[in-house]
């Protein structure tokens, strides 16, 4: 029997996203797109609260809350809890809901 | 040092007496109550600070915690490659010292750490990798470090085994002093010599928290095998250095990924030099045992699994394949991921927190391996004066509101 194309293989040990429109696909479809819930500050905050903002980062290790596109497919935005450790998607929600009871409100 | 000095001399002599004589590299101690220096991370970067702060500073009781072996890390897990083809000047200062050390090491740890200067070339496959690779090359000439550029006719004379076919060669960067080092070697070369200055290397032993005084000094981690008190302490986790910020409760601008990296089976020897190509997304250099040690980009989502996913493991051979077709054949023996600690401008972070009595040094990323000389003497600095030598300074976590990043994007790239 002809063993089976290493392409062929790589697909059946992907990951699958579970996109809210499109059902579960591939992860290479998809794009992170960074930690969820984070509120810019003001205008006229200072330099402190600006470089919390665009660069302290939670990097929850355990699941976390993040925002996801399905660049490759439909283009649309949504936000996962995933878990960083195993890569287990616990929950899938819309881009403008607040994270589902299982988590607990990260501090900003 | 305890297990005697290594030399031929000694090697014949043992392997007449049938190996018998050789003792321990380092000792394994119970954690004493109190330590000058306290080092969290037994990794090169820890290793290092624990050795330059016993030999440069007389500093004399140190303890190096690692919750699971000495190079369990990052450290053991990368592709080895040690250069200083970096762009602004601040890196090259930093990575070129760090490959100055390299080159006399291996005599000053009385350990060979295998340092082979075989060349790093990086390879231009389209004009814009021409103008770029020509902007790395004089940059890297007018930080006074060593850079050819070579043509394409050059540059398949000298490594002939390469098949360019949808990716046309146009020209390169060599550097001729960057290579390859033996990682478990650096670990175990810095472990032996701290070791020999007394310093207690505490393997299974994971710091869950820290102990702060009434004026918000830290001034005792919590471990796995009790309080152990702490004049200074250094944080040197790579991946893990959020999760110990969080327990010292401050907040760092690093986000941990995954990084592959690939052994194929051993093969005659066809490559003397480093190869890396950012267009085809693969660097490749092949080891003393003829295998294929090669690599590429991040994962494509932060983990910290320690395992790497398909996507990125098929783009990273299928760029070797680009380079060398003839391999299509070849079987891949290992495949493993270590959890690396990306910030946004690719420069690690050197020098005190907002913690009184905590200093961090982490933040290389991708590419540490080459800094660990660098970063070990450069957090020794800083935990045994207070402050930053004049090197790191450029590399503080105040970078970050003042806005005074050190881009190195393009250095550091798929080149670790
Ligand atoms: C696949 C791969 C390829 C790479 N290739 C290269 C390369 O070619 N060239 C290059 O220069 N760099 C390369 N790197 C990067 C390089 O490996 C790292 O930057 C470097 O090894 C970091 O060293 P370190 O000592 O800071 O961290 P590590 O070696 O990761 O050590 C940190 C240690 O801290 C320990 N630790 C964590 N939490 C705790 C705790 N709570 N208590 C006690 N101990 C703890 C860990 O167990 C670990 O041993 C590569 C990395 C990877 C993953
Ligand atoms: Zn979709």
């Amino acid at each position: 029997m002809k063993p089976p194309l290493l392409a062929s293989r790589i697909e059946a040990t992907m990951h699958l996203i579970p996109c809210p429109y499109c059902g579960p696909r591939a992860e290479w479809e998809f794009q992170w797109g960074g930690e969820a819930h984070r509120p810019r500050p003001d205008l006229s905050a200072d330099d402190a609260t600006w470089a919390q903002y665009l660069f302290e980062r939670r990097n929850t290790r355990g699941p976390a809350l993040e925002r996801w596109v399905h660049r490759y497919g439909c283009g649309q935005w949504f936000h996962l809890v995933r878990d960083t450790v195993s890569h287990e998607v616990l929950a899938v929600y819309g881009v403008e809901d607040r994270p589902p009871d299982l988590v607990v409100e990260p501090t900003p | 040092m305890r297990s005697g000095r290594y030399s031929a001399w000694r090697l014949l002599r043992e392997g007449l007496s049938g190996h018998r004589g050789w003792g321990p590299a380092w000792r394994s101690p119970e954690p004493q109550r109190h330590y000058d220096v306290v080092i969290v991370g037994g990794g090169g970067h820890g290793l290092a600070t624990a050795y330059y702060l016993a030999r440069t500073h007389g500093v004399r009781r140190i303890a190096v915690l690692e919750r699971g072996w000495i190079g369990g890390g990052n450290s053991g897990r990368n592709t080895t490659i040690i250069r200083s083809n970096y762009f602004w000047p601040e890196s090259a200062a930093l990575y070129d010292f760090a490959l100055r050390q390299y080159e006399q090491l291996s005599r000053e740890l009385n350990f060979n750490l295998m340092v082979s200067q075989r060349g790093l070339l990086m390879l231009a496959h389209t004009p814009h990798d021409v103008e770029l690779g020509r902007r790395t090359f004089n940059a890297m000439r007018l930080n006074g470090i060593d850079a050819e550029w070579l043509d394409a006719d050059r540059i398949l004379s000298e490594v002939p085994s390469l098949q360019p076919s949808r990716f046309p060669i146009l020209g390169g960067v060599m550097q001729r002093r960057a290579g390859i080092a033996r990682h478990d070697a650096v670990v175990w070369g810095f472990a032996r010599a701290a070791d020999s200055f007394g310093v207690d290397i505490l393997q299974g032993t994971e710091v869950t928290g820290f102990r702060t005084d009434a004026t918000g000094r830290a001034v005792a981690v919590l471990t796995n095998r009790g309080e152990i008190g702490a004049g200074a302490i250094g944080l040197a986790v790579a991946g893990s250095s959020t999760q110990l910020a969080d327990l010292a409760g401050f907040r760092l601008p690093v986000t941990s990924y995954a990084l592959q990296a690939f052994v194929s089976e051993p093969l005659k020897p066809f490559l003397d030099t480093v190869l890396l190509s950012p267009a085809t997304g693969c660097y490749v250099s092949q080891s003393d045992k003829g295998e294929l040690v090669f690599g590429g980009a991040l994962d494509l989502f932060p983990s910290f699994a320690q395992r790497g996913t398909p996507p990125i493991l098929e783009q990273v051979v299928a760029g070797l394949l680009e380079m060398f077709p003839t391999l299509a054949r070849v079987r891949l023996l290992r495949q493993w991921a270590g959890c690396v600690d990306v910030v946004h401008d690719s420069s690690p972070i050197l020098g005190p927190t907002p913690v009184p009595g905590i200093a961090i040094n982490c933040g290389w990323g991708t590419g540490g391996f080459k800094a660990i000389p660098a970063g070990g003497y450069l957090l020794a600095h800083q935990l045994a004066t207070g402050q930053p030598h004049p090197m790191a300074v450029p590399f503080g976590l105040e970078r970050f509101s003042t806005g005074r990043l050190i881009d190195e994007a393009a250095a550091a790239g798929i080149a670790h």
